[in-house]
């Protein structure tokens, strides 16, 4: 593997008297994807505002590229693009003036700006639009606009904090595409997210984060195979009834848990499980393999958050 | 953090050019009122008031107000753009956070901000010396010495709204710095009749506030005649601009990097 590219060491951060980051330590190598993703109010926008310099912390180092990001200061952001989880595009230009401005903000020549705008909105498919203004595009093409603004300077390193919460499935595919590609050109990705399958499809490493410190970190296959061997059956009653009373699953089954009206049953060999309850017309069922999710609800429990971030 | 964080960079002048940028998409409107506004102000107040008030400070009361319209709307002007549009733009658009994202910091955000705040004054109050110079209420050599005077008044009052921003949790809060300083200051400071025909203790509160020296430097250089005491009303100016950009940085700078 490359040498580490973003280092966290031990991160600590307080709001008041509440932690927020009770020592998050990760690292993310040159040219990779690390996905960070932990419930609301778990510490993921926080470290994505301490990587920027834009908080300061109460311990623990950051390195980006082998330099302490504490003596970079303004410098280290640069060389970095940020989708943040808010989109805050200026309404009161077109799209293309949008890119313009932003190149701005980071000094370089104009002539620059241009060429690499009308690069970028061909790379997020966006070129028909450049003249519009902002409220004429969807919630997915704004997104693609901040995403193709994030990249104005040509970053080494790409944050995106929560990237297509609340986009539709088609806009969803077309970012991942994207954002697949711009790792096979060799930029670094950081990316927090709290839906899974984002995680799963796009990451070549995942980090569970909650309560400020990360729980698990290894590639989405090789958690879930640490975690949840074999399958995964889930039993309902249809009358909504418990499922199951009498506990006869357990005989089956490595482990299970009992969620609502919902029994979750996880083994290697579920076969007599499903032998015992398919045929019965009172139950429900679905069987499927083990995914992220259940790592991540098994590692981060079942209580509801509330936002906190 | 460290005080030369405080100073801002080129940065800024990429943030004076963003507000640039939209208020050239709002050209007409915008300027509209910084024509409209004081062309109505002068004929009421020029016309009308003057007809009954005649020759105040030995000279035409049109001559007079349009002088004292001039700073008020400078203060008006900047400390709108710094209080309202400010807000809007840290706040509801998000534009700070934006612009953070970059290598821009709180200062070269700040210093863009109040510089801008003065060229809007700027361009109210040259808008303004156009109308009144149609009424023959501007006139002499120095007008152009006021160009400059109308830039510090405005950074002034702009890095006064700024603090008042850093401070804001919404926008109702702006009406206590209207009611308390913008309107107090609009109608003691000399704008529309001389500060001497206060009382003396009204004369001292008025010499403390900005308006008052913006007054005294511009209604001279508006109506031909050099300015007294320059260095002295110049000075608080700066000094109002200094401290209150100082406030804003620090109170910015926990706001935004919490």
């Amino acid at each position: 593997m490359n040498p580490a590219f973003l280092e966290l060491r031990a991160l600590h951060k307080r709001y008041g008297g509440r932690e927020v980051l009770r020592g998050v330590d990760f690292a993310v190598a040159a040219g990779e994807c690390f996905a960070l993703v932990g419930p609301n109010g778990a510490g993921k926008s926080t470290t994505v505002r301490a990587i920027q310099g834009l908080t300061p912390t109460d311990g623990g180092e950051i390195h980006i590229g082998g330099r302490a990001l504490a003596e970079m200061g303004r410098a280290a952001r640069a060389d970095m693009g940020v989708v943040p989880q808010t989109d805050n595009l200026d309404p009161d230009f077109t799209v293309q003036e949008n890119l313009w401005t932003y190149g701005r903000y980071f000094g370089l020549p104009k002539a620059l700006i241009r060429q690499r705008s009308a690069e970028l909105l061909e790379f997020m498919a966006l070129s028909g639009y450049a003249a519009q203004p902002i409220h004429s595009l969807s919630g997915g093409m704004q997104r693609r606009l901040t995403i193709a603004r994030a990249l104005i300077n040509a970053p080494k390193l790409l944050l995106l904090d929560e990237p297509t919460t609340g986009l539709d499935p088609q806009a969803r595919h077309l970012i991942w595409q994207r954002l697949r590609e711009l790792r096979r050109q060799g930029t670094t990705l950081l990316l927090t997210t709290h839906y899974m399958d984002e995680a799963e499809r796009l990451a070549d490493r995942v980090g569970i984060i909650d309560h400020g410190r990360i729980l698990a970190e290894d590639s989405p296959r090789g958690l879930i195979t640490t975690h949840i061997p074999g399958g995964v059956v889930e039993l309902r009653r249809v009358d909504g009834e418990l499922p199951d009373p009498q506990d006869l699953h357990r005989q089956w089954v490595s482990t299970s848990e009992r969620v609502g009206d919902t029994l979750i049953c996880y083994g290697t060999d579920l076969s007599p499980l499903l032998a015992h309850f398919a045929e019965d017309p009172a139950y429900r069922w679905i069987q499927r393999p083990a995914s992220l999710e259940d790592v991540f609800l098994r590692l981060t429990g079942r209580d509801l958050r509330e936002e906190t971030e | 953090m460290p005080i030369r964080d405080a100073l801002p960079g080129a940065g800024a002048l990429a943030v004076l050019q963003r507000n640039f940028g939209v208020w050239r998409k709002l050209l007409v409107p915008s300027l509209l009122g910084n024509f409209g506004d004081p062309l109505l102000y002068l004929l009421a107040l020029g016309y009308g008031l003057g007809h009954f008030v005649g020759q105040m400070d030995g000279m035409p009361y049109i001559t007079f107000i349009a002088s004292g319209i001039v700073a008020s709307s400078v203060m008006n002007t900047a400390s709108f753009e710094g209080l309202y549009s400010a807000f809007t733009r840290m706040s509801a658009q998000h534009t700070y956070a934006a612009m953070l994202a970059t290598p821009l910091r709180v200062s070269d955000i700040l210093a863009g901000e109040v510089a801008w705040c003065a060229v809007k004054g700027l361009i109210s109050a040259v808008a303004i010396i156009i109308v009144a110079s149609f009424f023959g209420a501007i006139q002499g050599p120095w007008v152009i010495l006021a160009l400059p005077i109308i830039l510090l008044a405005g950074l002034s009052f702009g890095a006064l709204a700024l603090v008042m921003t850093a401070l804001a949790r919404s926008y109702d809060f702006f009406m206590y710095y209207f009611t308390l300083a913008v309107t107090p200051m609009f109608l003691f400071c000399g704008v529309f009749y001389p500060l001497h025909s206060l009382p003396p203790f009204a004369q001292d509160i008025a010499e403390v506030l900005p308006l008052t020296h913006a007054v005294a430097l511009l209604r001279p250089l508006l109506t031909g005649h050099p300015p007294h005491e320059v260095l002295y009303h110049t000075g608080v100016l700066l000094l109002y601009t200094l401290v209150a950009y100082g406030f804003a940085w620090r109170l910015l700078s926990r706001r935004l990097l919490r």
